[in-house]
């Protein structure tokens, strides 16, 4: 049946209105393990290779199948890529929650709905579209058994069709996504095409939501921030990774096999890498410790319930300085918390994890071009300071797909720190592990297995004196203390840069990680709706350079931008901060589960600020041309 | 059973020059005639006689009494006292990342049985080459008598607490979990434990051993069963053990019939003479049915229980090259630029 059910009023409102071109959102309500995922990666594709920016995020329940999951899809021709909070077309497949994603639209947006869930009387202020989906399906999927999947395929042709998307670039989208699988992929993409022509025959387009082609994305690629940390893990030479699966950094471990079984392997079949599914993450880290102690580039990935686990083993290889690098995939809460939604609450556990005095480098990534760079500083960094260092990503990052440049090839040469060789002792004589013979805090170290009778030393926590002998004297362990301190200061001199943006403004914003995006987009808003200039600085790493302290000291008030409810960050800032930094700090903190938006940021600078805030309808700020 | 001590005196140096004074380590801080450091002079003279670099060891312990014994034997040898339970993890690591190395792992009953019971049969089954030696005294020393998990049903703590709950027994978990040398011996057993340890270190896989090693200050008490008295009387041998390594040509004669041999991975040969009829330390279930059976009489059963002298360890089945991991040059871990370029590619 053709309908296009729209209240006569509205409909000639938005008729009147001008069309919106590559601003806005699409969002794709199904149930999870219905092959959802598929048709929406086809979707974002098919946006992406038209040239227009465009950025995915996915919204899924901790399920395996029949449970709600959200697919949002915004496509910005100003390339801002953080969620968007307004959605402005929905594609309501999943009868349980369709009533309450209707209702939480903005007057204005358009629906498309399967029309056995008559949607259309639920509200006036919409646009609805109505496809029999059940009826197409039986015409393109002869086998019953695979309609539920194809029946997705069907909503990417009427999307198509009501958002102006080339057909050309969809069939090349869903190519790619069945590669090796061309039944499926014909029996799809006879699906999308009956989508098209049965809204092409029985729909009238009435909103204003249109796509056009841009030049935006020429060169790009499409990757999420879980694939490119394995492949800077394995460019940057690992050599041993242990994990145990847990959302949402399985993904990663799960990439980084692949790409090992295909560029790792020797031409004699042998590898050269190790990669263990361990049996629990006290073991997983209890192996990368191990391995970093022998001489391996050796890493985990996990999230916090993980990071727990790996308390005591941390602190034990902060005093005994062995390297390895922990990647911690944020995700909300313990146990069963929210699994499958992002946060950045895991900052402040990291920084000083486990027992004792101790303090951990943090890395920040905030892009996929940070998770592939950083996968070299951390093992860099750990090798060189002899000791764990986190990076802090985040459930967003790691499985969201990002839009990206290409990644650049790292060749600087790996910096495997100061490791003593047979041929160095045959020079030396002896040494003393942990003696802190250039100033910089960081000792010499000697592997197992080095064929010298003086290579071998024996380790142990926080118990030991320079020549790493078991000693509780109270001297001892003060000096090792202060050693561990000292080498800390230094390593606050190699830690990655921030970036700054802006200068002159009295007000400034602080972020790190997958913060960057919505401010990014809050900074533009801030400039057109309000005129207010904020300058930025965004984080990469704790211990915090010079350059953070120097923003601050330049600026009446900064605010720090943490995803988490107590402003983690914001606290780390304060123990390092000078009273009179203190009192510029203030906070603004993002913490529902959801990747943040620019209007949370935006809103929230503005009433911290004074002002009042003055949204508008599909407010559209300018592109700055920087983020 | 035997307590004859090693007749022929060790050699002054051994097969690589080195002599026994190459592998002593530091000074002990254990209690005067603990188990534990009986078990580390067997190390020594075990590790000396099989002519073993002390280079290549790897020293791994968790947390105890018995994991802190590595400061005791084989100064020259790497080692590392992790955290308590999870010395496997640490193992598996080092091997990892060059197998190359020798691993000698030291554990306790508590900190095998109890807090790393998990990683202790992850790491039988994956049969990562390595020597597991549990220096089994039914208690935690470290923490002043505390019963642990091997502890026997019914045995008593000197405040005269007694053990309600069945003992975890090692050996046979260790078995069921896929080690491929198990066995169990008594500190006080100089010749036993002296041959087992050279064949443990002669094996390629993981070699499980529970030595049964006193606490003299915690457990040796009536009402016991761990204590020096209880295991002399109830010491129950399974065969005499003979070692002979692959690189010396000793024939040993045995009467037809009263020896089972099993030749070791290395060409070294493990003569098992019989004291029980029809034990065959190959047979994995006729292993674990005599070891519950031993339960049942109340007998602590020695001897070497299982072999499997040809099973792929876990370092053969993750087809890694032949050189350290470690270690690899640059050039072998770093892919090239084409091969980021032609993934770039993939993901356009
Ligand atoms: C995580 C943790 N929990 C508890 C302890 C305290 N602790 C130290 S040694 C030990 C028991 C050791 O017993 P066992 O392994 O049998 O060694 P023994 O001292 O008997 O040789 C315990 C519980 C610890 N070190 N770490
Ligand atoms: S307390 Fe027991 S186990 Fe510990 S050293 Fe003394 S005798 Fe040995
Ligand atoms: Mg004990």
């Amino acid at each position: 049946m053709a309908t296009i059910e729209v209240a006569p009023r509205e409909s000639e409102q938005r008729q009147g209105k001008r069309p919106i071109i590559n601003d806005f959102s699409i969002q794709v309500a199904t149930v999870n393990g219905s092959g959802s995922q598929s048709a929406n990666t086809v979707l974002l594709r098919s946006i992406f290779q038209m040239g227009i920016p465009v950025s995915g995020k996915n919204l899924f329940p901790s399920n395996i199948a029949g449970l709600p999951t959200w697919y949002t899809i915004r496509a910005s021709k100003d390339g801002y890529i953080a969620r968007k909070k307004e959605i402005d077309f929905l594609v309501a497949m999943n009868a349980e929650t369709a009533q309450d994603d209707v209702m939480s639209l903005a007057a204005g947006a358009a629906v498309l709905y399967d029309e056995p869930l008559k949607l259309n009387g639920l509200r006036n202020d919409l646009t609805f579209y109505a496809v029999p989906y059940d009826k197409i399906v039986g015409t393109v999927c002869p086998d019953a058994k695979l309609r539920k999947l194809v029946k997705n395929m069907i909503y990417v042709g009427v999307v198509a069709f009501l958002l102006n998307i080339d057909m050309g670039e969809v069939e090349k989208a869903l190519r790619k996504q069945f590669k090796r699988k061309q039944k499926a992929a014909d029996l799809n993409w006879g699906a999308a095409k009956a989508g098209f022509d049965y809204a092409a025959a029985s729909l009238t387009k009435v909103d204003p939501l249109r796509l056009e082609r841009m030049d935006k994305t020429a060169g790009k690629i499409i990757i999420d921030g879980n694939n490119a940390a394995a492949m800077g893990a394995m460019f940057a030479g690992v050599t041993v990774f242990t994990w145990y699966p847990i959302t949402p950094s399985s993904s990663l471990g799960e990439s980084l096999i692949e790409y090992c079984k295909r560029f790792r392997i020797g031409p004699d079949g042998k590898a050269t890498f190790a990669i263990v599914q361990a049996e629990d993450e006290l073991a997983a880290i209890g192996m990368a410790i191990g391995a970093g102690w022998a001489g391996a580039r050796s890493m985990t990935a996990t999230a916090g319930p993980g990071i727990s686990l790996m308390a005591e083993f941390v602190g034990l290889a902060y005093y005994a300085e062995i390297p390895v690098v922990i990647w911690d995939i944020e995700r909300v809460g313990p146990s069963t918390g929210l699994p499958t939604r992002t946060s950045q609450g895991d900052v402040l556990f990291c920084a000083t994890l486990s027992h004792g005095d101790t303090k951990h480098i943090l890395l920040f990534p905030s892009s996929v071009e940070e998770c592939f760079e950083m996968a070299f500083d951390a093992f860099d960094l750990s090798e060189q300071f002899q000791t764990p260092v986190f990076v802090l990503s985040d459930l967003d990052l790691g499985m969201n797909n990002w839009m990206a440049e290409p990644f650049d090839y790292i060749d600087r040469p790996l910096k495997r720190g100061k490791v003593l060789t047979k041929e160095d002792l045959d020079r030396m004589g002896s040494f003393a592990r942990y003696k802190d013979v250039d100033g910089d805090g960081v000792g010499y170290r000697t592997l197992p297995g080095t064929d010298h009778p003086a290579a071998a030393y024996f380790t142990r926590g926080s118990g030991h004196n320079e020549k790493s002998q078991y000693s509780e004297r109270p001297d001892d362990y003060q000096n090792n203390l202060d050693r561990l301190a000292k080498k800390w200061e230094v390593a606050r001199g190699h830690v990655p840069r921030p970036v700054v943006k802006g200068e002159g403004s009295k007000v400034g914003l602080l972020s790190y990680g997958t913060s960057r995006w919505a401010i990014f987009e809050s900074r533009d808003q801030l400039k057109k709706e309000y005129g207010l200039d904020v300058d930025y600085l965004r984080l990469k790493a704790w211990p915090f350079t010079s350059d953070v302290f120097d923003f601050i000291d330049q600026h009446e008030r900064v605010y720090v931008v943490d995803q988490n409810r107590d402003g983690q960050l914001l606290q780390l800032l304060r123990l390092e901060c000078s009273p009179a930094q203190i009192a510029k700090l203030r906070s603004v903190r993002h913490y529902n589960g959801l990747p943040i938006d620019a209007r949370s940021v935006t809103d929230e600078v503005i009433i911290q600020e004074g002002h009042k805030v003055t949204r508008q309808e599909h407010a559209t700020a300018g592109y700055s041309g920087e983020e | 059973m035997a307590t004859t001590p090693t007749s022929t005196p060790g050699p002054k140096t051994n097969r690589i020059g080195l002599q026994v004074l190459d592998y002593k380590g530091g000074k002990t801080t254990l209690c005067a005639g603990c188990g534990h450091n009986a078990i580390s002079e067997r190390i020594i003279d075990a590790c000396f006689e099989m002519g073993i670099k002390p280079e290549r060891v790897v020293k791994l312990s968790g947390i105890g009494c018995s994991s802190k014994s590595p400061a005791y034997f084989m100064n020259r040898s790497h080692s590392f006292n992790a955290v308590h339970g999870r010395m496997p993890a640490i193992a598996t690591g080092a091997m990892l990342a060059n197998r190359t190395l020798l691993a000698l792992g030291v554990s306790g009953d508590g900190d095998t049985a109890s807090i790393g019971l998990g990683q202790f049969m992850h790491l039988m089954r994956r049969n990562l080459p390595c020597v597991y030696i549990i220096e089994d005294n039914g208690v935690y020393g470290l923490t002043k008598g505390q019963f642990s998990a091997t502890a026997d049903l019914g045995s008593k703590l000197k405040t005269g607490v007694i053990n309600d709950l069945p003992p975890i027994d090692t050996c046979g978990l260790a078995i069921e979990m896929g080690a491929t040398f198990v066995g169990r011996s008594f500190s006080g057993d100089k010749r036993q434990l002296h041959a087992m340890l050279k064949a443990a270190l002669a094996h390629n896989g993981t070699s499980m051993l529970d030595v049964i090693s006193p606490c003299v200050t915690f457990n040796d008490h009536e009402g016991s069963t761990k204590s020096y008295k209880y295991v002399k009387e109830h010491d129950e041998p399974l065969h005499e053990v003979t070692f002979v390594p692959h690189f010396e040509d000793i024939s040993v004669d045995y009467e037809p019939g009263s020896a089972t041999e099993v030749t070791m991975h290395d060409g070294s040969r493990l003569m098992l003479r019989k004291l029980e009829e029809d034990y065959d330390p190959t047979d994995r279930l006729r292993a674990m049915h005599r070891l519950a059976e031993s339960h049942d009489k109340g007998e602590v059963l020695t001897g070497v229980f299982f072999v499997a002298p040809n099973k792929p360890t876990f370092l053969e089945l993750l087809n890694l090259v032949e050189d350290p991991l470690g270690t690899l040059p640059q050039a072998q871990v770093r892919p090239s630029r084409s091969v980021l370029e032609t993934v770039m590619e993939e993901l356009r």
